[in-house]
């Protein structure tokens, strides 16, 4: 995919719309990427900690219950055995790194269903930061084991009262605590967003998932790729680590929003958190709240990358409904043994709908980006279930 | 809504202007001609007087245009009128509840500028708003809707120097100053060529931080105003963190004026009404006239 260049375009999207107190630390984490990504020492850690502490690679599972059930060749990048159950852990390790190059000895987060904030609070704890996560009210409460997890890892969860108190609220409050502390803190940022060079930067910590996925494939299909590779989109840092490592080869590209939080289905372009993206927005820029099952895709907007991804064609976004995300988790379980996160549950809903109705060729193969594992979300569906 | 089953794409591929776009290139140079704010800045200026530039959330009560005459009556050399945003990130937890309240009201960007256009207030107004707001309406638009409601001026604060561009080549046309921001981060070099840009003043934010009162006068305010002072000849206003009379008078010592939000909307948000707006803003004129 594009390096995004010095004023992080791609395309129309993306860019650094900050206020001016944190242009300077944009630019110095620009700065300090790029030397850190060249740096054979500092790649040698980042992938050392990902075998030995994450426990990279993570498996590519092929799913003959599923498979035969749909139609459709299905094979799921394990991402939920990844360290902290999601591939949250990929970003975070590469930026504590970063942080502790830069001297800066206090991390901050958001997060929304907790995985992020989670895996933050985890890389603060392995190398000794201090570690501080903003999250939305309503998120601490529907995902209330994972700020006790946060907890015990040390970092301090503060909740976030103001807005819709989902993601975005914990998003502003992650940006204004940055410009007070900017000279000493870290924001370590969960997903392909924010302003340059936040949204490349992430992305490319997150492309081992497509990059091992790649040469899974390639091992399995007998040097071939998959026809079509999903990953569910949010922010969406797993389908820009998933797509990176098939960009460049025939595979189709699809990215499942969730339907309350469609950016690319409902939004239009604007300028928010730091970046011009696709955004759920009013007529006179109010951005509006999203609405889904899922505290992970509950984001009004969506990575610069993916709207430019989008725009030219070369990825399709689609979304689903809570309902048949639910569905789709109940089935991965029943037939592959395998709970799967709300948010990768609905890249599975998308490709359930797709192999029944012609959206996906009979008999094709599916790469999934399976990016969490569902403990975080059983007692919610429990709930939904009755 | 798109169809169920159809993927959706956004605007198309390689959209105009892209190339140069975050660019100090990509930024057109300040107009020569001194616009109506800072014709007026100057002139207050040159005649040994600092300057008091209030803000209030537009939209904030229904006597918000009345808090605006009283403040202008009271003293206040230009006034800061904010058109509230639902995710404004450079604001303090006075100024948030204000823009909520503003929003619940039915606030919108095209009723506060009519509403200006109709208050006839002599004193300038600068608009402040978030850069989402300008650029969901478009830059020309907006840019004429605040001409023709006698806006003198826009202040944005998450539209740094690099990506002002498209917006300032809309406002230099419609005649609309636009005010950027520096703050204790900014390298001297980034301060030249904040302050080669900017029109009607410099606004040098006062501390590392969002809006909101502090108890006591920011180090960096001072420094700030100083090391804004010593890059231009345009006036400098200090904001951000400026609480009361006391604290607006030292920084006046080297600044030539002061921006004051969040202490006057806090007033406002318990019911303070334009006599108090007044009030309080006749306290700021007064502690700065004294010197």
């Amino acid at each position: 995919m594009l390096d995004p260049g010095p004023t992080g375009r791609f395309g129309e999207f993306g860019g650094r719309f900050v206020p001016e107190a944190l242009v300077p630390a944009c630019l110095e984490l620009e700065a300090a990427f790029a030397s850190a990504w060249a740096d054979e020492a500092f790649q040698a850690r980042r992938s050392g900690l990902l075998a030995s502490y994450a426990g990279r690679p993570t498996p590519v599972t092929e799913c003959r219950r599923l498979s035969d059930r749909l139609g459709v060749r299905v094979l799921l990048k394990r991402e939920d055995l990844a360290h902290t159950g999601s591939h949250k852990i990929n970003n975070v390790i590469g930026q504590a790194l970063l942080a502790e190059r830069m001297g800066k000895r206090r991390l901050i987060a958001e997060t929304g269903a907790g995985q992020h904030g989670v895996a933050t609070a985890t890389a603060a704890a392995l190398l000794g930061l201090d570690c501080t996560v903003f999250m939305g009210e309503v998120d601490v409460e529907r995902q209330a084991l994972n700020v006790f997890r946060m907890r015990l890892l040390g970092a301090e969860v503060r909740p976030v009262g103001s807005g819709s108190r989902t993601l975005k609220d914990a998003v502003n409050e992650a940006l204004r605590d940055w410009v007070a502390t900017v000279g000493t803190t870290h924001y370590c940022l969960g997903s392909v967003m924010g302003p340059h060079p936040y949204p490349y930067m992430v992305r490319q910590f997150q492309r081992v998932i497509g990059d091992e996925a790649r040469a899974q494939c390639r091992a399995l299909l007998g040097g071939s790729d998959p026809d079509v590779v999903v990953a569910c989109v949010g922010g969406g840092s797993n389908a820009a680590g998933t797509f990176a490592g098939f960009v460049d080869t025939s595979a189709r590209l699809v990215g499942v929003e969730a339907a309350g939080g469609a950016a690319l289905g409902n939004g239009v372009p604007g300028v928010v958190h730091g970046m011009r993206s696709m955004f759920l927005q009013d007529e006179e820029g109010q951005i509006l709240e999203a609405q889904s099952i899922s505290a992970g895709l509950d984001y009004p907007g969506i990575g610069p990358e993916h709207a430019f991804l989008a725009a030219s064609g070369r990825a399709s976004y689609f979304s689903v409904g809570d309902a048949e995300v639910l569905d789709a988790f109940k089935l991965l379980a029943a037939t592959e043994g395998i709970l799967s996160a709300l948010e990768p549950a609905h890249a599975l809903a998308w490709v359930a709908r797709a192999a029944q109705d012609g959206g996906i060729e009979a008999g094709s193969t599916v790469l999934v980006t399976l990016s969490g594992r569902g403990d975080k979300d059983v007692a919610q569906v429990m709930d939904l279930l009755g | 809504m798109s169809a169920p089953g159809a993927p959706v794409r956004p605007g198309g591929p390689g959209a105009a202007g892209a190339a140069a776009a975050g660019t100090l290139a990509s930024v057109p140079r300040r107009p020569d001609a001194q616009g109506r704010l800072e014709a007026r800045l100057r002139e207050r200026r040159e005649a040994g007087r600092k300057l008091v530039v209030p803000y209030l959330t537009g939209g904030l009560g229904d006597d918000w245009l009345e808090v605006l005459r009283a403040v202008a009556a009271a003293g206040a050399d230009a006034i800061e009128v904010g058109i509230p945003f639902s995710d404004p990130m450079m604001d303090g937890p006075t100024i948030q509840e204000a823009s909520r309240r503003a929003l619940e009201a039915g606030a919108t960007p095209l009723g506060i500028l009519g509403a200006l256009a109709a208050a006839e207030v002599e004193v300038p107004v600068a608009v402040m708003t978030y850069y989402n707001i300008v650029a969901r309406a478009g830059e020309r638009r907006m840019a004429g809707a605040l001409a023709s409601a006698g806006v003198a001026a826009s202040i944005l604060p998450d539209l740094p120097l690099e990506e002002c561009g498209p917006w300032v080549a809309a406002a230099d046309e419609a005649g609309v100053e636009n005010v950027l921001l520096a703050a204790p981060t900014t390298s001297e070099e980034r301060l030249a060529a904040i302050c080669a840009r900017s029109r009607g003043f410099v606004y040098a934010v006062g501390l590392l931080g969002v809006t909101g009162e502090r108890r006591h006068l920011a180090s960096s305010a001072r420094e700030m105003a100083a090391r804004c002072k010593a890059a231009t000849d345009l006036p400098v206003l200090v904001g951000v963190g400026i609480s009361d009379a006391d604290q607006a008078r030292t920084v006046c010592a080297d600044a030539d004026g002061v921006v004051v939000g969040s202490a006057l909307v806090r007033r406002l948000l318990a019911g303070a009404g334009p006599e108090g707006a007044a009030a309080f803003v006749g306290e700021l004129r007064a502690a700065l006239d004294a010197g």
